[in-house]
C-alpha cells in the first residue's frame, strides 16, 4: 500500500464541508460550488470527484467506477465501499470516461424514488451563467450552465429522465475541484 | 408592563441539581451501589438489558440507578449509549439446544427427555409479604446442588412433534436478516424483523397484546410447548481466522408455544409455533412474545386478520417504549403557538356562527 | 463547555453519511419522505431528535446555529438543544439573531425576519405523514403518494368547509410541493405557511421517531391546500404586540389576571427584541 494516496486530511470536517458543497449544488442546480478541502486522488480521478466519493460512499453503498485500478484501490481503502461490475447495480456511479446511459442506471420506484442511482460525472469544463437554461426547484428564475465533455444526446436523455419523475437519476458534475449538480427535478433547455 | 419569561438556562440547571438530590434521597441512608442493583434487582436489570438491546448487567444497573428505578428511563439511557458503540461484527446464531438449562417447563408433556426443571421461580410462592426480608442480614438457606449434566443437549418439544409430522416446519432461510436498529421498518416487515422488534418491545405492551389473543381477539389456542431458561455461549467468526471463537455466555429465556392449526387447502391439520427469545430471565416477555409472534403469523397461515394483535403494522409500530414515551411526554413541551392558532380558529368560527344564531333567535 | 469522547456533532461518521445521502435524495425529490435509519439520541423521541440528526449531519465549525421553539430562543427545549450542540460541536457559534444564523433549527415557527440564500432551515417534525389522520397505515399512504392520489385530503378539506365554513387546519396545514407531493409543513401555524413558498433558504425536515426526512429546495413552489372558492387564509390574533407594537407578526396570547385580562406579544422573540432596540435607538436620537 506504499503508493496509496491519502484521503481527506481531516476525515470528519473535510467530509462535512464537501457534503455541504454537494448539498448546496443539489439545492441550487447550475450554481458551481468549489470544494476547498478536497483530497488528491489518483488520476484520472479529480479532486472534486474524490471529495464527493469520500463524503458519500461507504460499506453500505455499492459503487461502480471506471477510473482504473489505482482509483478502485484508493476508494476501497478510504471508503470501504463494495465495488460492483455493472453500473446498473450501483447506488453511486462514477465515470471519468464515457457516461452510461441514464436509463441504464437504477431509477428507484414510484414508492421509493430515493432508491435511484447518483451519477458522478467528470467533465471537461463547467461554466456558470451561460449555455443551458435551467429552471425548476432551487432556481429563482433561470440559471445558466455550460458543460463541456458530456456524451452526445445527453439533453434528450435528461428529458426522458425528467419524464420518469419522481423516479430518475441525479447527476453531480465534477471539473477539477468544482462541482455542479443536476437533480432529477431540473428542466434543461438548450441555450 | 409585561416582561417575557426568561431564564430557561437557569431553570434547567436548577432542575438538574434538584433531580440529583432527589435521586440520592435521605443521605443518612447508605447509597445504593450498582453492584447491589446488579445482584439484587436482577429481574429489573434483565428487563433493561432486554428492552435496551444491550447485554451488560453492569451498565443496566447503572442506568437503573441513574433513572431512579424508572425502568423505561433506564432502557432509554442504555439505548442511547448503545447507538454510540462501534460494531465489530455479528455473532453466530446462538444454539438454545445447547443451553445450560436452569429452568425448563413443558405444559404439554408430563415427562420428557431432559426432564422438567422448576428452577428459581415465583410460580408457586404464596404472595405474602415476607417481613423477614425487611430485616437486613437475612441469608437464604443454600440450595442442595443437583448435577446439571455438562452441556447435554436438551431436545425440544417442538422437534419431537415435528418428528411425528405434527409440527408445521418453519421456512428455512440463509438470507442475512435486516437490522431494525439501522434500517427503518417498512411493511410487511417479515418474521425476522418482527421477532427483533418483539424481542425488545415494551413488556407491558407485549403482555396486553398477548393477553388479548387469549380472550378471543385473535385466533390463538396456545400451549407452552416449552419454556427454557439458562446460559448459552456466544461465538463470533472472525473472517481472518476462519473458525468460530467463544466470546462469552449470556442468559436467555426461550419460549415455544404450540398452537393448533386447522389446516388449509394445501396444509394438513397440524400444530404451528409461536416463538419467543429474549435476553435475561424475562419469562413473562418470552411467553408474551411467543403468543404475539403466532398471532402475527395470521396472514402467512391464511387466517382472517380481525384483531389488533394480528395487525403487523399496528403491533410493531407501537411496541417500542422509548419511542412511545418520548412522543407521549413531548406533550409537556410548550405548544402555545399551535394552541394560539386553534384559539383563533375557534373564535373565528364562533364569530361566523354568531350572527346566524342571532338571526334565528330573532325570527 | 464541550463534551469529550464524542465525534464532532455527536453522530458517528457512518450515520452522518447515511443521513447526508438521504438528504440529497430528499432535495432531488422535493416533498417526498425519505426513510432513514434514525438513531436513538440522548434526547427523547418527540423532542426534536429528527431535527437534531439533520442539523448534526449538516453542521460544521464555520456555521452559526440558531435554535427556536415556539418562535423563542429561550424556551427550555430550545435552550437544551442549543446547549447540546455547543457541547458536541467545538467551534460552532450559536446566535439568537435570525439574520446571523446559517442554520436555524426550529419547532413550530418560521422566523418573521425573511430568510435569505445561504441559510438552512431545519424543522423538527413529529408526524411527517400529512395523511395520517385519514389513513394511519404507512404501507397505504406510501402507495397514495406514489400515485399522487390525494383525494382523501380533498374530501377532508371539503368536509371542513361544509362543517366550519372554512378550510380547517389551524396548524400543520398540508401543502403541495412543486405541484407533486402533499407534505406536512410540521406543526407551524398556518400563518407561517406562505413563508415556505419560494423561500430563498433551503428547508430540511427531520422526523426521528417516524424515521423520515424530507426537503424543500430554495425557490420551490409550496401551496397550502385549498379550493378556488374557499382560498386558504392564514390566521393570526387580531392585535398588536404589547412590547414592540407589531401588528403583522404572529402573536402569543398572555393571560394577565383571572378577570379576563389578555395581552399579546410577538412569538418571535428575536424579531421583537430587534424592533424594540430600534425603537429605543430612534427615541434616543
Amino acid at each position: 500500500m506504499s503508493g496509496l494516496l491519502p484521503g481527506f486530511a481531516d476525515p470528519v470536517l473535510d467530509a462535512q464541508s464537501s457534503f455541504r458543497a454537494v448539498l448546496e449544488a443539489m439545492s441550487r442546480p447550475g450554481r458551481v460550488q468549489r470544494l476547498p478541502r478536497a483530497p488528491s486522488p489518483p488520476a484520472p480521478l479529480g479532486a472534486a470527484a474524490g471529495a464527493v466519493l469520500l463524503a458519500l460512499v461507504d460499506s453500505a453503498t455499492p459503487l461502480f467506477i471506471d477510473a482504473g485500478a489505482d482509483a478502485v484501490e484508493w476508494v476501497r481503502f478510504h471508503a470501504g465501499c463494495p465495488i460492483v461490475p455493472g453500473a446498473g447495480e450501483a447506488e453511486f456511479v462514477l465515470c471519468t470516461g464515457t457516461a452510461p446511459r441514464l436509463a441504464s442506471l437504477r431509477q428507484g420506484t414510484d414508492e421509493e424514488p430515493q432508491g435511484s442511482a447518483t451519477l458522478i460525472l467528470q467533465v471537461d469544463a463547467l461554466e456558470e451563467g451561460t449555455g443551458w437554461r435551467l429552471t425548476g426547484p432551487g432556481i429563482e428564475r433561470e440559471h445558466g450552465l455550460r458543460v463541456r465533455g458530456l456524451p452526445e444526446g445527453f439533453l434528450a436523455e435528461w428529458k426522458a429522465n425528467g419524464a420518469r419523475f419522481p423516479r430518475g437519476v441525479d447527476v453531480i458534475l465534477c471539473d477539477g475541484d468544482r462541482i455542479a449538480a443536476l437533480p432529477r427535478s431540473l428542466r434543461i433547455e438548450e441555450g | 408592563m409585561y416582561v417575557a419569561v426568561k431564564g430557561g438556562e437557569a431553570a434547567i440547571a436548577n432542575a438538574h441539581s434538584w433531580l440529583a438530590e432527589e435521586r440520592r434521597g435521605d443521605p443518612s441512608v447508605p447509597e445504593l451501589s450498582t453492584g447491589q442493583i446488579r445482584e439484587q434487582m436482577t429481574l429489573a436489570v434483565d428487563r433493561v438489558m432486554a428492552e435496551g438491546s444491550c447485554y451488560d448487567p453492569g451498565l443496566a444497573a447503572l442506568a437503573i440507578k441513574q433513572a431512579r428505578g424508572d425502568l423505561i428511563e433506564a432502557i432509554f439511557l442504555l439505548r442511547a449509549y448503545r447507538t454510540t458503540l462501534p460494531r465489530f461484527g455479528a455473532s453466530l446464531p446462538i444454539d438454545t439446544g445447547m443451553m445450560r438449562v436452569r429452568r425448563r417447563v413443558s405444559a404439554t408433556y408430563k415427562d420428557l427427555p431432559g426432564g422438567q426443571i422448576l428452577g428459581p421461580t415465583f410460580d408457586y410462592t404464596h404472595r405474602l409479604l415476607d417481613f423477614a426480608l425487611a430485616a437486613e442480614g437475612h441469608v437464604p438457606l443454600p440450595v442442595p446442588e443437583t448435577d446439571p449434566g455438562e452441556d447435554t443437549a436438551c431436545p425440544r418439544v417442538t422437534a419431537m412433534l415435528a418428528d411425528e409430522g405434527l409440527m408445521a416446519p418453519e421456512q428455512p432461510s440463509d438470507a442475512e436478516p435486516g437490522d431494525l436498529t439501522r434500517t427503518p421498518l417498512s411493511y410487511p416487515a417479515g418474521r425476522p424483523l418482527r421477532l427483533q422488534n418483539l424481542a425488545r418491545a415494551d413488556e407491558g405492551f407485549l403482555l396486553s397484546m398477548a393477553y388479548s389473543t387469549q380472550r378471543g381477539y385473535g385466533n390463538n389456542h396456545p400451549f407452552v410447548g416449552e419454556l427454557r431458561q439458562g446460559e448459552v455461549t456466544v461465538e463470533i467468526l472472525p473472517p481472518e481466522l476462519g473458525f468460530p471463537i467463544e466470546i462469552g455466555d449470556i442468559t436467555v429465556t426461550e419460549c415455544q408455544m404450540v398452537n393448533q392449526f386447522n389446516g388449509s387447502r394445501t396444509e394438513p391439520p397440524q400444530f404451528t409455533r409461536g416463538y419467543g427469545l429474549v435476553l435475561g430471565r424475562t419469562e413473562r416477555r418470552a411467553m408474551s412474545m411467543a403468543l404475539v409472534d403466532r398471532a402475527l403469523r395470521a396472514e402467512e397461515l391464511g387466517e382472517e386478520i380481525a384483531a389488533p394483535a394480528q395487525d403487523e403494522e399496528f403491533v410493531l409500530s407501537h411496541s417500542d417504549n422509548v419511542e412511545a414515551t418520548g412522543f407521549l411526554e413531548h406533550l409537556k413541551l410548550p405548544h402555545y403557538v399551535d394552541f394560539q392558532s386553534e384559539l383563533e380558529v375557534v373564535r373565528a368560527m364562533r364569530a361566523a356562527a354568531a350572527p346566524a344564531a342571532l338571526r334565528e333567535a330573532a325570527e | 463547555m464541550t463534551t469529550e469522547g464524542y465525534n464532532f456533532a455527536y453522530l458517528d461518521e457512518g450515520t452522518k453519511r447515511m443521513i447526508r445521502r438521504a438528504l440529497l435524495k430528499a432535495v432531488a425529490v422535493p416533498g417526498h419522505q425519505v426513510p432513514f435509519g434514525s438513531r436513538e439520541m440522548p434526547l427523547p423521541y418527540g423532542w426534536g431528535t429528527g431535527g437534531i440528526q439533520v442539523t448534526a449531519s449538516v453542521v460544521g465549525p464555520d456555521d452559526v446555529l440558531k435554535v427556536i421553539d415556539q418562535g423563542a430562543d429561550d424556551t427550555t427545549n430550545a435552550v437544551s438543544i442549543r446547549r447540546f450542540f455547543a457541547r458536541v460541536a467545538p467551534g460552532l457559534r450559536t446566535t439568537e439573531r435570525t439574520a446571523e444564523a446559517t442554520i436555524i433549527q426550529t419547532r413550530h415557527r418560521i422566523p418573521e425576519t425573511p430568510l435569505r440564500e445561504g441559510q438552512v432551515m431545519v424543522y423538527q417534525v413529529p408526524q411527517p405523514e400529512p395523511l395520517f389522520k385519514l389513513e394511519p397505515r404507512r404501507a397505504e399512504t406510501k402507495r397514495l403518494h406514489a400515485l399522487a392520489d390525494y383525494g382523501l385530503m380533498q374530501v377532508k378539506l371539503y368536509e371542513d368547509i361544509a362543517r366550519h365554513g372554512r378550510v380547517g387546519s389551524s396548524y400543520d396545514h398540508p401543502v403541495m410541493v412543486g405541484g407533486r407531493y402533499l407534505m406536512a409543513p410540521s406543526p407551524i401555524p398556518s400563518f407561517d405557511n406562505p413563508k415556505m413558498h419560494l423561500s430563498p433558504a433551503l428547508q430540511l425536515f427531520g422526523a426521528g421517531r417516524e424515521r423520515r426526512l424530507y426537503a424543500v429546495p430554495p425557490y420551490t413552489e409550496v401551496r397550502s391546500l385549498d379550493f378556488d372558492d374557499h382560498p386558504f387564509v392564514p390566521l393570526r390574533a387580531s392585535g398588536s404586540c404589547a412590547l414592540c407594537g407589531a401588528d403583522h407578526t404572529y402573536l402569543d396570547e398572555m393571560v394577565t389576571d383571572d378577570r379576563g385580562g389578555r395581552l399579546f406579544v410577538c412569538s418571535d422573540t428575536d424579531y421583537c427584541g430587534e424592533r424594540q432596540e430600534q425603537q429605543a435607538a430612534e427615541r434616543a436620537a
